[in-house]
């Protein structure tokens, strides 16, 4: 019911190029098949590792999502600065495939990248995922929600911000 | 009801005000697929039917399908007519929703139906969580329905919907519940615990309204409670008594279509309408009054 808010390509040119790849695909799928494709990144998010799975308290909740997701970032070198890879882990149960796809797609497109990568993400992304229209805004917000958590996560484990 | 559909015969069914508007997962499994009855899943999770429904069962999802964003309402006669001939519906058919989250975006899927007069409207108790919990059959098949020639029916917005002047008017001399949770309706927040932020500018409750969350109809399963233990809650300890209207309401209409469907189709009361405004509306109209904490609280001076 929404106006269709995708008939022009989304902007790629301040991703990385994993991100840009999933931009431009999404938008080059047909509008009725986006759905399958984010379930696709549901079923491809993987399982947390027994070190998290153990110890759950480890995880930050995302409020902002509809359903309960939990995520956590990883950075083995913060001595490296903006150049230090970033690992992401999430938790969402089978019963949110919505909430789990967004996450796969961060995941896929940001999981090892640096933190300079990480932290330049827009924060617009979920919008340019031509997923509006089939998904609706209001859950879209989820998943800015996991986005900025990320982000600030990771501003902490290399220093930038302090924990406050 | 007028179809050919049979009502199931639940002993549990038979003791509410109206149980033919109830199905179990036993009669879903033993009917799906007879002619005239078509099976809706309504989510609050919009992937949730691709990842596996039941089979035959058509999706219906609020956020793109049954909303007109453009205009905060719902969709329109000739809007629903193209939905429900879509979705291989005809008029006189048997409708039977389910969905996750006991059956709460299945009732308001069901309540939006009944806007436009769909006479044969039934939930499947325990909806999706309970079928999945019985290790019954899901599929990832999606039918092709054939379109029907749904008519185009007038949404009747008198009878079961409620709007802002009309619940102002009723302040004091009507029944109000409030199905949010206590946190919600104290005022201490503005939206559901883990959920998030929709947008109020004040948190509370509309004067008078007695605070009955939503799922305190529903059991651990996600089943309706019993007829008994309903009517302890609704009629009893929330005060509605033999009152001939209700007006229920939550933050955008959904959880309080669930109470609505209780209150009227499970207990009988006549007269019940949700006011789909809700706290999203009320919360933010100017010279509007609320009250706030745990109280029902004073219905203002006029």
């Amino acid at each position: 019911m929404s106006a269709d808010t995708s008939s022009t390509a989304p902007k790629t040119s301040d991703l990385p190029e994993s991100l840009a790849e999933i931009v431009t695909d999404l938008y080059e799928t047909d509008p009725s098949d986006r759905l399958e494709v984010l379930l696709e990144f549901s079923s491809d998010l993987p399982e947390l590792p027994q070190r998290f799975s153990d110890h759950p308290e480890l995880l930050e909740p995302v409020p902002e999502c509809q359903s309960p997701i939990f995520l956590v970032t990883e950075v083995d070198h913060p001595e490296e600065g903006e150049q230090a890879r970033v690992d992401l882990h999430f938790s969402a149960p089978p019963e949110a495939p919505t909430t789990r796809g967004f996450a796969g797609i961060l995941h896929e497109g940001l999981n090892g990248q640096t933190a300079e990568v990480v932290l330049s993400i827009p924060s617009d992304l979920p919008l340019r995922l031509s997923m509006t229209d089939a998904v609706s805004p209001l859950r879209l917000r989820g998943m800015s929600g996991m986005l900025s958590r990320i982000q600030r996560q990771v501003s902490e484990r290399i220093g930038k911000i302090t924990q406050g | 009801m007028s179809t050919s559909i049979p009502a199931d015969t639940t002993a549990k069914f038979a003791e509410y005000a109206d149980g033919t508007r109830l199905v179990s997962t036993d009669w879903v499994a033993e009917h799906a697929g007879d002619p005239g009855l078509v099976i809706v899943e309504s989510d609050e999770d919009v992937l949730l039917y691709e990842t596996g429904h039941i089979p035959g069962a058509v999706k219906v999802d609020w956020h793109t399908e049954l909303n007109d964003s453009l205009t905060r309402d719902y969709l329109d006669g000739e809007g629903f007519a193209a939905l429900l001939s879509a979705k291989g519906i005809s008029r006189d058919d048997t409708i039977v929703f389910y969905g996750d989250k006991s059956n709460w975006w299945a009732a308001y899927a069901l309540w939006v139906f009944s806007l436009f007069g769909h006479e044969d409207v039934r939930l499947m108790d325990g909806g999706r969580a309970k079928w999945q919990a019985e290790g019954r059959e899901l599929t990832k098949d999606k039918p092709q329905p054939t379109p029907t020639e749904y008519p185009v029916v007038d949404r009747d917005d008198s009878t079961l919907r409620a709007f802002l002047p009309e619940v102002r008017d009723s302040l004091g001399k009507r029944p109000l519940i409030d199905v949010r949770s206590p946190e919600e309706y104290s005022g201490e927040r503005t939206h559901m615990p883990n959920y998030p932020e929709e947008g109020a500018l004040r948190g509370g409750h509309i004067p008078s309204a007695q605070s009955v969350p939503w799922a305190k109809a529903a059991n651990e399963d996600g089943t309706f409670k019993s007829v008994a233990e309903l009517k302890e809650i609704y009629t009893d300890q929330a005060g509605l008594g033999t009152s001939d209207e209700v007006i229920a309401y939550c933050r955008i209409g959904e959880r309080s279509s669930h109470t609505w469907f209780v209150l009227q189709h499970l207990l009988g009361y006549d007269n019940v309408r949700n006011y789909d405004g809700s706290w999203t509306e009320w919360g933010n109209a100017v010279r509007v009054p609320i009250a706030t904490g745990s109280e029902p609280g004073e219905v203002p001076g006029r």
